[in-house]
């Protein structure tokens, strides 16, 4: 919405705000599940108050990634930067779309297994969501194991999805990570600018 | 969301697209890019240990804290693998009913499942240990799993046949188990081991003693189950009490009880062709404890004084051979309570609910085979 207004030759040169807001509201929740998750099937005591936060953050998630893809279709994004390569622009998109696919799957991979597990769907107090998947404990067998699957997967691309935007913007110094800021920048504007100069 | 639709494509010239030379650009100088290799290196590392370390996977196993897997590994050592059954009451039949509540529940618990009405039930009888083809014996304990289909949502309970737990921790029931593992030799659990385990557990050796008072009833129609763990229970003023449950048969002492006899599930027989005939009654009973008594602590009962109410009926109409969508799928996990019963302190329900997902989720990745027992061949 904000790039399309003006002259469409002039690219915009960040993420529009919505998305930089969505992207850094959902880092930290992402992040805090992977580390819920993993720490909680490992956990004798904590298990039940872990996953009595992992439930409804799950559900959290998946209403922000609901968001996150209308905004995505809804948005123009900023350029790809000099300093990446076709190929490395073709990873850089499909693990963008991977993301996004996993963010949505994921939360409902664990919505349905405890659904085939019969399991109530609490979030907080009393309040509950419907099952989306019928009782049987084969689909919920399936359904566990994919979601220990996806959350490797995801766990695996959020570090490399990081370990690129870092190696961009300290080893390149090519001002990648500024295209998402919310912060105030040094530079006026990454480098993909000159050429509208 | 195309790839082309931010990929700087062939007539998209101003997409992104700059000339090599960058004046404005950071000189890309040794050190600057040793540091920021360093950088990405050090998040990859805290990244992928942190990850590793929450899971547990960094640990070395003598210095890991219990684990569900470690548990079920434990049951898995002492019975063998069961593919498909419970680690721990293997052994079991699916029953249903349904929960007539009289409404003086309503008194100490908001839950809707204590207001005056009635609400289905699922249930599954079972004896302890991880053997499912064991041979019913009248001092083995006894389980009843309920499963309360309440309109707010669920209420289950796993309960046993002891008036009081022989563990007051996870620790001492994981070091129990392995102490009265069954030697080859023998068949009967070492006595120096269990001698060593009880003179490190006298709660255990107290709580035993509480046990041994009570007998055993002659079947599961005239058996009392308890809860055992106290829950805090919360009624729509927002008072709040510790309360330990029981289940109280009204069949208690009839005449035709069963004998201890040869049959290899005579307790479960019984049972089946009781059912066949009428449906069995009990008594949903709650005990609130009062302040000092120990709400952390199931090998400790609380004193007999303590105030109870009769909250209504429960009443088994039938049972049915383990299969797929019974009991027999179902976790009776204790921590699955409805708004308006909450944890106390125990240690005990947050292990128990752990374990029983785990050994739910690894019989679910099982292959299935059919339960020892039949209701059709009992009826035949």
């Amino acid at each position: 919405m904000t790039g399309e207004t003006n002259e469409t030759q002039s690219a915009p040169k960040r993420f529009a705000l919505p998305s930089r807001i969505l992207h850094w509201l959902m880092a930290p929740m992402v992040i805090a599940q992977l580390l819920i998750g993993v720490t909680m099937i490992a956990s004798l005591s904590y298990y039940p108050l872990l996953l009595a936060i992992h439930r409804p953050l799950g559900v959290l998630i998946l209403a922000f990634a609901v968001v996150r893809l209308v905004n995505r279709l809804t948005h123009r994004l900023p350029p790809f930067l000099a300093t990446m390569g076709p190929a490395e622009r073709r990873i850089a998109s499909w693990s963008e779309y991977l993301l996004y696919a996993l963010l949505l799957v994921q939360p409902l991979i664990g919505w349905a297994m405890l659904s085939a597990a019969r399991f109530p769907i609490t979030l907080v107090g009393p309040l509950h969501l419907p099952g989306i998947a019928p009782h049987d404990i084969v689909v919920y067998a399936v359904l566990r194991q994919a979601h220990s699957v996806f959350a490797f997967l995801l766990f695996l691309t959020f570090t490399a999805h990081v370990c690129a935007v870092l190696f961009h913007t300290l080893v390149l110094r090519d001002g990648l990570l500024d295209r998402m800021a919310l912060w105030p920048t040094k530079r006026a504007a990454p480098q993909q600018d000159e050429t509208t100069v | 969301m195309e790839p082309g639709d931010h990929d700087g494509g062939p007539g998209d010239e101003t997409a992104g697209e700059t000339t090599p030379k960058q004046p404005a650009r950071l000189a890309l100088t040794r050190r600057s890019a040793l540091l920021g290799i360093g950088a990405v290196a050090g998040f990859a590392a805290v990244d992928v240990g942190g990850f590793a370390y929450a899971g547990g996977w960094l640990r070395p196993d003598t210095l890991t804290p219990l684990t569900p897997s470690g548990f079920a590994d434990r049951f898995e050592d002492v019975y063998g693998r069961h593919d498909g059954f419970r680690r721990n009451h293997a052994k079991g039949l699916s029953a249903t009913g349904s929960f007539a509540s009289n409404g003086a529940g309503a008194a100490i618990c908001r839950a809707a499942v204590f207001r005056p009405g009635s609400v289905p039930l699922i249930g599954r009888f079972s004896l302890a240990g991880g053997l499912p083809d064991q041979a019913d014996k009248p001092d083995t304990v006894r389980g009843l799993g309920l499963l309360f289909q309440t309109p707010d949502g669920q209420w289950r309970t796993a309960m046993v046949n002891l008036p009081v737990f022989p563990d007051s921790t996870p620790q001492g029931f994981y070091e129990r188990l392995l102490a009265s593992k069954p030697l080859r030799e023998t068949g009967k659990p070492d006595p120096q081991t269990m001698a060593a385990f009880l003179d490190r557990h006298p709660e255990t050796v107290a709580a035993m003693k509480i046990i041994k008072e009570t007998p055993p009833s002659a079947g599961f129609a005239d058996t009392t189950f308890y809860g055992l763990n106290a829950f805090w229970f919360t009624n729509s003023a927002g008072a709040t009490v510790p309360v330990r449950w029981s289940v109280v048969p009204e069949d208690a002492g009839v005449a035709g009880a069963p004998q201890p006899s040869p049959a290899k599930d005579y307790l479960f027989d019984d049972l089946i062709r009781t059912l066949a005939q009428r449906p069995l009654n009990w008594r949903l009973v709650l005990t609130i404890g009062e302040p000092g008594d120990p709400t952390n602590d199931a090998t400790k009962p609380w004193p007999q004084s303590r105030r109870s109410i009769d909250a209504g009926a429960i009443t088994i109409t039938a049972v049915q051979t383990e299969q797929a969508g019974n009991a027999r799928d179902i976790n009776f996990d204790p921590l699955v309570l409805p708004d308006g019963i909450t944890p106390s302190d125990d240690p005990l329900p947050p292990a128990r609910s752990a374990v029983y997902a785990r050994s739910f989720t690894r019989r679910a990745e099982e292959p299935k085979s059919p339960s020892e027992v039949n209701v059709a061949q009992v009826l035949s």
